[in-house]
């Protein structure tokens, strides 16, 4: 490794860094601008044109208000968490490959900053260091909002890291590799000739649970409760003011676009696409670039226009939905994709084929029972699993009705 | 359940086309209504005397209190409106008005009327007290500033006060004629106009005496009790 080498792996660092940075600062500016045109207004339009130096307006804003220390914290802790937070989103990024391969002289590079074999792990493992940040902020203020802020929203990441872990341990058994570089790889080329190879295809249940635990790991609507403005006083931030904010949200924005390039590259081919002929120049890897922008840039939009779009959810259901339907499921999906694998690797293709009729044949009974079923009335867990709205309230309004009538008042009619 | 995604991101996907609602403030400022209530203002004669009389009704008018007249008399040699008196002190506080336009009501004069200006801010409180400078309307074209002498008032031959109530109805073609000059010294525009469609000018202008009770929403309230 001669002087070279040093300075081409410098050089694609502070491409990746750059690019990952410019793409975070946009993304602020793109949400603001996408959120306001659903919601048919007009957004950021005051400073450069379409308003496309608005991050740069707040982030000089931010740095210069009053910025607040708490009395009773913890000082180190407290100034460490929010960076903390956005160093690890970056270091997730480290892993990605953002653009193709090209030579120079007789040297190959590749647009990925590190390809270590552990790969995914590194993402897994970054990821859940993020915790530490909500964790340790929260407890670093020395008050107690903020304390129980940052315990439930290291509970909700905990609860969806899983989810998570089990998605991308899928795409690893599918796959067969942890490393990044083999895992795109793997998926260049077609199914039948045309449909790109991505995991989407084969994976695309890991695909569902791996999102949507993503939306809830970087604290992004529906699943922002770490905010909590309502019931904790804005949670584990309470006690942060100025720039230090700014990074505990610089951080939430920049997993945003992570989390996006990691879905990106383990479900959608990473910068995979039709080269036409230019494999191996720069002109190639620019292209690659291009494609990986465009998919990522789909994801950032996904991520938006989910805020745009749904409620927040209830801290309870969030957990339900973690604990008791992510989990299991995405157990079930590991255990399934290993069978196909290992049914792939051990049996001819002719017993697969009749394997696999026979567990359609099976899913198709499955089918046609439950809508039998079905056609008889509701199920009687449907009443157990909702004892909220649907059963409980025709049921006061008997009650209130029978007690009137009780009292020979006249019935009253009582509006459901 | 996908029913439900597809209308519910259906529906923000759906609005991202639609051209927005929002007023760009600052920069486009709405039309408002005809008969807003913005800030107030003194009108003059197209003499440029003040209408003005220093009455004080609107003053006994206003619910807020905010309104402060001192009238002071009027001399040959001085004369700022016709008549006996004028407004000498004339301030509304505007950190009291509510803009409900009682004063403009009461006063016989059609002196005080609201404009549209609604941009009534200041750093300091006594910067929203205004004061009869800044009420007072711009000097109409040509026109002197008061005060004037009487030598000179009498020289234009002016019947001041053409409210609706001194208009007859029933005017003869000769009595017209001899208001026209006077319309003419109220507004060029108005010279254009016959005779009937000169009175309705004139009620349009005078709101109160033309008010109507609302007669449905009357016998709704009635039967609702």
């Amino acid at each position: 490794m001669d002087l070279t080498d040093v300075l081409i792996a410098l050089l694609v660092v502070l491409a990746g860094f750059g690019l990952w940075l410019t793409g975070t600062a946009l993304t602020i500016w793109g949400e603001r601008r996408v959120v306001a045109k659903m919601q048919t207004r007009i957004g950021p339009n005051r400073v450069g044109p379409l308003g496309i130096l608005q991050t740069l307006a707040d982030g000089i804003k931010l740095f210069f208000k009053e910025d607040i220390t708490p009395e009773a914290a913890d000082k180190f802790t407290y100034y460490v968490a929010p960076m903390l937070s956005a160093v690890v989103a970056m270091l997730t990024f480290a892993v990605i490959p953002f653009g193709g391969t090209f030579e120079v002289g007789d040297r190959e590079v590749t647009m990925q900053i590190w390809d270590p074999e552990i790969g995914l792990l590194w993402v897994l493992a970054m990821s859940s260091l993020s915790v530490y940040g909500i964790a340790l902020g929260g407890w670093a203020s020395g008050s107690k909002y903020p304390l129980l802020g940052g315990v439930r929203s290291s509970a909700q990441m905990i609860s969806y890291e899983l989810a998570m872990g089990l998605g991308l341990a899928a795409v690893f058994i599918w796959t067969g590799t942890l490393q990044v570089s083999e895992i795109v790889e793997a998926q260049s080329g077609t199914f039948f000739g045309f449909l790109p190879a991505w995991n989407i295809g084969p994976q695309i249940f890991a695909f569902v649970l791996f999102f949507v635990a993503a939306v809830a790991e970087t604290q992004r609507p529906p699943f922002d409760l770490p905010e909590a403005e309502g019931e904790l006083v804005a949670g584990f931030v309470t006690e942060y003011s100025g720039a230090k904010f700014a990074m505990f949200f610089l951080g939430e924005f920049m997993q945003m676009v992570t989390m996006s390039a990691v879905t990106v590259t383990v479900f959608f081919g990473g910068p995979n696409g039709p080269l036409f002929g230019l494999e191996g120049t720069l002109l190639g890897a620019l292209l690659a670039h291009f494609y990986f922008l465009i998919k990522t840039v789909a994801f950032v939009f996904v991520f938006i226009w989910l805020r745009g779009t749904l409620p927040r959810f209830t801290y309870n259901r969030l957990m339900d939905l973690g604990w008791k339907v992510f989990l299991p499921l995405g157990l079930l999906w590991v255990m399934l994709t290993a069978a196909i694998v290992v049914a792939q690797e051990t049996l001819a293709q002719d017993e697969l084929l009749f394997g696999i009729g026979v567990v359609l044949a099976v899913l198709i009974a499955l089918l046609l029972v439950s809508m039998l079923f079905e056609r008889r009335g509701p199920e009687p867990e449907d009443e157990d699993a909702e004892p909220t709205d649907q059963s409980a309230l025709p049921s006061a309004a008997e009650t209130a009705r029978e007690a009137a009538e009780r009292r020979g008042a006249k019935q009253i009619e009582v509006d459901v | 359940m996908f029913n439900a995604l597809r209308k519910g991101f259906g529906l923000t996907a759906k609005t991202m086309f639609r051209p927005a609602v929002t007023t760009e403030y600052p920069d486009v400022k709405r039309q408002v209504q005809p008969r807003f209530h913005g800030r107030h203002v003194l009108n003059r004669y197209p003499d440029g005397l003040e209408k003005c009389i220093g009455c004080e009704l609107c003053a006994w008018a206003c619910p807020a209190d905010a309104i402060w007249v001192e009238g002071a008399d009027n001399t040959p040699g001085a004369r700022y409106s016709p008549g006996e008196r004028y407004g000498a002190i004339y301030q509304i506080n505007y950190l009291r008005c509510i803009f409900c336009g009682l004063c403009i009501e009461a006063c016989p004069t059609r002196s005080l009327t609201m404009t549209h200006e609604y941009e009534l801010s200041a750093d300091r409180r006594e910067d929203l007290i205004f004061t009869k400078d800044q009420l007072l309307a711009p000097l109409p074209e040509g026109a002197k500033p008061p005060p004037h002498t009487d030598e000179e008032v009498r020289a234009r031959g002016i019947t001041y006060y053409p409210g609706a109530q001194s208009q007859d109805p029933l005017a003869t073609k000769e009595h017209s004629e001899e208001t026209a000059a006077h319309r003419a010294m109220l507004d060029p525009a108005l010279m254009q106009l016959s005779d009937v469609e000169y009175n309705h000018v004139e009620r349009d202008r005078n709101i109160w005496t033309e008010y109507e009770e609302p007669q449905g929403e009357l016998s709704d309230s009635e039967e609702g009790s």
